[in-house]
């Protein structure tokens, strides 16, 4: 029998790991990022003459309850068609027997990255609008993401936002009742990565706890799935708005913020579910009212409160009747002396 | 054929329904036969060379101690005591082997079974020539994790070995010997710097050329190895891990 070197047996290791495109209209090009469930490759679709992402299962198997979450993931993106969200292309499964689906290749970069390019609390909170948009579509679609946070929105060359990595969405089949997509992400063992790489998967008496610790819910983290709706989707998006406005991950987040601002967080992250926003609609009405200088819903305003946002709205017009009123004094003085 | 316990799986996949577990378990002498071979085949390898690291042994004793184990688990029906839902095949090989270390050096039963063994045919020598090539590392196999994966690593080298004379007796059968050596030039024996173009110039072929035939290469050998890797597997799940283990660690 032939000896192979350590390096023959890399060799055929990272062959034989590689996605067999053989039959398809696909050739690879590299590999891209590797996730919870699989293996993102940039591969050319060789029909179109254009780069594709394409996500395999990371090893060939027949492991059938993962492709089947990878073909679940593949059908809720399809039904989402916003752009804020991935296209998907095509689906189905290579000769090797792994099954995967191709989408519109991002070039960008991811949300963490780019704000350090935005200095203005008004230009991240507009960012923050944007990213609510396809996540309040998916809600009206009856879908919850269930892993909103800042390494899961991509920013494009273009500044188009795209909000990725549905492979934990979890289908409201209440919202789609003549649809059926298969089980339901609450009986799937499922797998995600927090920003710093570590995998959370865990169980507990209820269900299994997808998503990541620090933006997941506090019933996502209990793992009471039957529990989870878009005010869990509206709970991480309140922890990536903090993150936005203080540059931090939440937990280590210090700075303080205006008080509106601070009161839009603390209502979106209320550890009750009932007393967050009830809907998508809601937070993004009162960040935009912030943005607007009207007063929000989830902040009773003091006096100084008032005055303080009534001078930032107006203040052309306060400093201009202030230095009218200036001038004013100041001859009178002259005048008078 | 036996009926092996692997249920539902997938048309796509290898088509041999088959393990060995199965086959020792079986009443036919000439199955179980047949299973200890593939076993032995798979496995000698990688036994012997973690005798003579994790039990420091010499040539002559590791290699007897190697035989040994075989001849025992033939014996003493040691498959028939593994149960696929507790481990894998390849750490309860491992702990097996361990046991039977052990056990020979308390009672010393090597020098009194003398010559019952039934000798295997095994290439020793060639086991031998990989520890003298400087293949393994022994300085870095100290804890008991390195040990195990010393021994899947050896396992990998082992079944790969396999795959690769399965995937050369495939090419000389259907007449494609050049595919071969593209793929032993490439896959086997080339580094980072060798391009698919150099090795066209190499073979006076077009670089098209190349890429189709390490690409059918690729896919055979891959499907020669999971075949193989089934066979040697106690049940689906176990089957399933193992992929992952030896296929799904791409570093490219």
């Amino acid at each position: 029998m032939r000896q192979l070197s350590d390096n023959a047996l890399a060799r055929l290791r990272n062959g034989s790991a590689l996605p067999d495109l053989g039959g398809t209209r696909y050739s690879l090009i590299e590999k891209v990022a590797r996730g919870g469930m699989g293996v993102v490759y940039a591969v050319k679709d060789e029909h179109l003459q254009r780069r594709v992402a394409m996500k395999v299962l990371e090893a060939p198997g027949f492991e059938s309850d993962l492709a089947e979450r990878l073909m679940r993931e593949a059908r809720v993106l399809a039904r989402l068609e916003h752009p804020g969200i991935v296209p998907v292309h095509d689906v189905g499964t290579l000769a090797d027997g792994r099954v995967f689906y191709t989408m519109k290749f991002v070039e960008g970069q991811r949300l963490d990255e780019y704000i350090e390019s935005l200095t203005s609390t008004p230009d991240r909170l507009r960012i923050f609008l944007r990213i609510c948009d396809p996540v309040a579509f998916a809600h009206a679609r009856g879908v919850l993401h269930r892993d909103l946070k800042p390494g899961n929105v991509m920013v494009g060359p273009f500044g188009e936002i795209l909000v990725v990595d549905w492979g934990l969405a979890k289908i409201l089949e209440e919202a789609l009742p003549t649809e059926p997509m298969g089980p339901d992400a609450s009986t799937l063992h499922s797998r995600a990565y927090c920003a710093d790489g570590m995998m959370v998967s865990a169980t507990t008496g209820h269900g299994s706890v997808m998503g990541t610790p620090g933006y997941m819910s506090p019933e996502q983290e209990r793992g009471e799935i039957e529990l989870l709706d878009a005010r869990s989707d509206i709970f991480s998006l309140g922890v990536l708005l903090r993150y936005l406005l203080s540059d931090r991950p939440p937990v280590r987040s210090s700075r303080r913020l205006d008080h509106a601002l601070a009161a839009i967080c603390r209502k979106a992250c209320a550890p009750a579910r009932e007393r967050r926003y009830a809907a998508m609609q809601e937070l993004t009405a009162d960040v935009s009212r912030y943005l607007d200088g009207l007063a929000v819903a989830a902040h009773q305003e003091s006096i100084w409160d008032r005055l303080a946002r009534f001078y930032r709205r107006y203040r052309f017009f306060v400093l201009l009747i202030a230095a009218y009123l200036l001038v004013r004094v100041i001859l009178l003085l002259v005048i008078k002396h | 054929m036996a009926q092996d316990e692997f249920t539902g799986g997938d048309e796509r996949f290898p088509a041999t329904r088959w393990s060995v577990i199965v086959g020792v378990r079986s009443e036919d002498v000439a199955e179980r036969e047949r299973a200890l071979d593939r076993l032995c085949e798979a496995y000698w390898k990688p036994v012997y060379k973690y005798v003579r690291l994790r039990w420091n042994r010499s040539a002559p004793d590791a290699q007897d101690l190697t035989q040994g184990f075989f001849a025992e688990m033939l014996g003493r029906e040691l498959l028939n005591r593994f149960d696929a839902g507790k481990s894998r095949l390849r750490t309860y090989l491992r702990l097996c082997v361990d046991s039977f270390v052990m056990n020979e050096d308390k009672a010393e039963r090597r020098q009194k079974r003398g010559g019952e063994i039934q000798h295997l045919a095994l290439d020793f020598a060639g086991a031998e020539q990989e520890f003298a090539s400087g293949t393994i590392d022994a300085s870095a196999i100290a804890s008991p994790e390195s040990l195990e994966a010393f021994f899947e690593k050896e396992w990998v080298r082992s079944l790969f070995g396999l795959a690769v004379e399965d995937l050369r007796a495939l090419c000389a059968k259907r007449e494609r010997d050049s595919a071969f050596q593209l793929f032993e030039a490439y896959d086997l024996e080339g580094d980072d710097k060798l391009s698919y173009a150099q090795l066209a110039r190499q073979h006076g072929l077009a670089v098209t050329d190349v890429t189709n035939a390490l690409a059918w290469a690729r896919r055979e050998f891959r499907r020669i190895a999971l075949e193989r890797l089934r066979e040697i597997c106690g049940s689906d799940s176990e089957f399933q891990r193992e992929t992952r283990a030896v296929f799904g660690r791409s570093t490219c």
